[in-house]
């Protein structure tokens, strides 16, 4: 029956081309865009480490004096280098890093290349094992690297491949800010997206070239890079960062269980009470602990103008529909005699819906694979754009499916209204009056 | 015209009707925010730096090297001496930010010392004597910067300068009686005199959170000499911007190659700087255009392929309207009024779905409020859409001649 309520809807649509091209247009439309937009979106607002996310957190505490103090106010952002080093040294999570971004002067020893700046990451050891970091050689330092200042570094497979020509260079020597550090590890392609664990680096830009511990970067003074705060009598002179009244760094904490998570936060309320007892702290005990998805969202990451233009796409996707149910309509009623006629001769009510489904889910098909032709252009255009998510707008599988489900889904919805009451004809009315 | 016999068919389409209305007034709600997001972009791209943007470009110079930051001002100089030297360069500054730049030095302003609270949130820039006349900012009250007011700074160093000039938009703030020159105010902790003021000069970022001191800048007397490297803001002569573009960091190079001008970005004319930084909106305001035209056009096509099977539907009761003696123009007035009631049903939705919409994007976008002249210029619109996508229908129902009512079929 199914062939035949085919060939019977590919008749229908054929003879009136114009209306059945503007229905097919507008799914098409609309789909282009609403999946162009959800695209994005999907993209942007990804888990940047899918089923280690929830084992993530990260602490924020407050260390201000009272200065413009309002009781409920979100603690600052990022840590103190003491409240930081307390935390690292205490222990209490599974794993826990503390880092800050920053630019070194790579000097290489290859003739013929120029010294160049590249984005570093200063962090102390655990940063790798915690973010599941992969590795092509070697591998991240140990505590006691850190401990003791260690001229280490870890490199990029990116810079590997531009400096040693994708051999493997650990325990080769590399020369930067005037400094010979000892290659321990290269790593293999990483991007995680969102650049989660420092969001004041570019939500989406790609990770950091260079990895050297957090001691070491700070007794050689390696430039610093991203946002400091400060307060009291704090200012951001870079010789007294670790005793600065200054927020600077970032520090993550892996919490293997809900247990484990609970248990941190206690610890982080009475580390604040002690640290208010002994005087550092001025302000009533304000912690948090957010997991990594949630930190996403409260730095708001997906930019604004995305959301808004998915809302924006959706609004015109529906638009489309409520055209096509109308132009539906309109279409089936015109042919209420054929209908009369089909039912007259024994189909039952259910048989001509079905018929008319079939129909509308032709056009839906075909709307779909317009849409999806046009989501591939709007993506195209997306990538030709300047933000620095744009080279991640690509469809993946999910994605197509759900394309086909939506434009199909779509319009077998727009179908319904349309060919229920069509099939409401009563057919002695429709054959007498011919 | 008689309204209620048109009624009176129209309760027979109920179906069509409503659905024609809803995509009128869904269109009007999303057109109207959508116009207004685009008004709300064009202005904010439109808003003036204050500087003279035909003839100037910046080169961001990158050291090699780390120099100290001693001898990063002697090459700064000495680049500065080249710079001002050129036939097709009429004056150079250098500085650690430029308006539109997108990142800088933000601070804030005290006028006591022991004050909690800001009185001001402002952009550091830094510069020396010659940032005014290159920059081409109108100096309104005081005096410029002398040569030997002029130090050498490190980004480690206190921003302690015991002079500065202002922007107008920061003096009106401080000093609402207009008697900035010569007062003391307190600039990152350190008090420091207003030296003198300038018309108008915008801050380094456009983004929302540099909103509440987009034109409150501030010019500091100091090179910025970091072993990194900095800015040489240029001008050019009138008409020689090109030529300088090309000779200038042509002439770096020779002069002192131990250096990196990064052969993408490196060089920017001033027009390129104002597109870079207004690139998302500029994108913005287009897609919401194109959505706009696009919804405009699908709606339209909607409403003339469903008035077009009203018409085929109603051939035979408009030929006997045509033989009991009404007009062409009758029937095409009736297809125009039963459009326009149906459209005023729909727009009428659509005006309190627009404001709606717009009361919640308020509070998730930050935007501000619809003002209703967008809803009235949407109202327009879509009537007149309306009217015109009808307009073929509604005239092929005209030429029914009035002999169909004597067919059968």
């Amino acid at each position: 029956m199914f062939g035949y309520y085919l060939d019977l809807a590919l008749r229908s649509l054929r003879r009136n081309k114009m209306l059945t091209a503007l229905m097919v247009l507008a799914i098409a439309l609309g789909i282009g865009a609403s999946m162009t937009t959800l695209t994005v979106l999907h993209v942007l607002s990804g888990d940047p480490l899918p089923g280690k996310s929830g084992t993530l957190f990260y602490p924020q505490l407050d260390p201000q004096d009272m200065d413009g103090y309002e009781p409920g106010k979100e603690p600052p952002r990022q840590v103190t280098w003491i409240d930081g080093m307390n935390l690292l040294h205490a222990q209490r999570g599974d794993r826990q890093a503390l880092m800050t971004g920053g630019a070194v002067p790579v000097q290489p020893t290859q003739s013929g290349m120029d010294p160049f700046y590249s984005d570093a990451r200063y962090t102390t050891g655990d940063f790798f094992a915690m973010f599941q970091v992969p590795f092509l050689y070697g591998r991240g330092w140990s505590a006691s690297d850190d401990e003791g200042k260690a001229r280490v570094v870890v490199i990029t497979r990116t810079l590997n491949d531009k400096l040693f020509a994708g051999k493997d260079s650990t325990g080769q020597t590399l020369r930067l800010s005037d400094t010979a550090f000892r290659i321990v590890g290269v790593l293999d392609s990483w991007r995680p997206n969102p650049h989660f664990y420092d969001v004041n680096m570019g939500n989406y830009a790609a990770s950091e070239d260079v990895f050297v511990p957090l001691a070491t970067a700070r007794e050689l003074r390696m430039d610093r890079n991203g946002s400091m705060d400060c307060w009291g009598s704090g200012g951001g002179d870079e010789e007294h960062l670790e005793t600065a009244t200054c927020v600077w760094l970032q520090f993550w904490v892996q919490l293997d269980s809900p247990a484990k998570a609970a248990a941190y936060k206690d610890y982080l309320v009475h580390y604040s009470q002690e640290q208010k007892s002994l005087g550092r702290f001025e302000r009533p005990v304000n912690v948090r602990l957010p997991n990594l998805m949630e930190w996403l969202d409260i730095n708001k990451v997906v930019p604004g103008d995305v959301r808004l233009q998915t809302w924006l796409a959706l609004g015109f996707l529906l638009v489309c529909l409520v055209n096509t149910v109308g132009l539906m309509l309109a279409k089936f009623l015109r042919r209420a005699g054929e209908l009369g006629v089909r039912r007259a001769l024994g189909a039952s009510k259910r048989e001509v819906f079905m018929q008319l489904l079939v129909e509308a889910g032709v056009i839906g098909l075909a709307g779909g694979i317009g849409g999806l032709l046009l989501a591939f252009l709007g993506l195209w255009l997306v990538r030709r754009q300047p933000s620095d998510y744009a080279s991640l707008a690509h469809l993946d599988v999910s994605m197509l499916l759900i394309t086909f489900l939506l434009a199909v889904g779509a319009s077998l919805l727009a179908g319904l209204l349309p060919a229920w009451r069509a099939c409401q004809i009563t057919p002695a009315l429709q054959l007498k009056s011919q | 015209m008689q309204i209620k016999p048109i009624l009176s068919a129209l309760r027979r389409h109920k179906a069509g009707t409503f659905l024609i209305a809803m995509q009128i007034a869904l269109t009007l709600a999303i057109v109207c925010n959508a116009l207004f997001i685009i008004q709300q972009r064009i202005a904010h791209l439109s808003e003036r730096t204050g500087i003279d943007e035909p003839d100037i470009f910046v080169i961001e110079c990158e050291w090699v090297g780390s120099p100290t930051s001693q001898q990063a001002d002697a090459r700064m100089l000495e680049d500065l001496r080249v710079l001002r030297q050129l036939s097709s360069v009429q004056d150079a500054t250098p500085s650690n930010s430029y308006p539109l730049n997108g990142g800088g030095w933000d601070d804030g302003i005290k006028l006591k010392p022991d004050q909690l609270q800001d009185s001001s949130g402002t952009t550091v820039y830094l510069a020396d004597d010659h940032f005014i006349d290159t920059l081409g900012l109108k100096l309104i009250a005081g005096r410029n910067f002398r040569p030997e007011e002029v130090a050498r700074i490190d980004m480690r160093d206190r921003l302690a300068a015991p002079q500065v000039i202002v922007t107008k938009a920061l003096a009106d703030k401080l000093f609402p009686n207009g008697d900035a020159v010569g007062k003391t105010i307190y600039l990152a902790g350190n008090p420091t005199t207003i030296l003198g003021e300038v018309e108008l000069l915008q801050a380094q970022s456009i983004d929302r959170w540099a909103a509440d001191f987009a034109y409150r800048s501030v010019i500091v007397p100091r090179r910025l000499a970091a072993s990194l490297g900095g800015f040489y803001i240029v001008r050019a002569r009138p008409g020689q911007l090109d030529a300088a573009m090309r000779a200038a960091p042509a002439a770096l190079f020779e002069h002192n190659p131990r250096r990196v001008i990064n052969e993408q970005d490196g060089v920017l004319s001033f027009a390129q700087v104002r597109a870079r930084a207004y690139e998302r909106d500029r994108g913005m305001a287009i897609l919401m255009g194109v959505i706009c035209v696009a919804l405009l056009a699908i709606t339209a096509a909607g409403i003339v392929g469903l008035t077009s099977f009203w018409v085929g539907q109603r051939r035979k009761q408009i030929g006997v309207r045509r033989a009991l003696g009404a007009t062409q123009r009758d029937i095409l007035g009736y297809f125009m009024t039963e459009n326009l009631l149906i459209s005023l049903g729909g727009v009428l939705v659509g005006v309190l779905l627009a404001i709606a919409i717009n009361l919640w994007l308020v509070t998730r976008f930050e935007m501000s409020r619809l003002s209703m002249a967008y809803v009235l210029v949407g109202v327009a619109i879509l009537l007149l859409l309306g009217q015109g996508a009808v307009l073929a229908p509604a005239l092929r129902a005209s030429r029914v001649p009035p002999v169909e009512a004597t067919r059968s079929v």
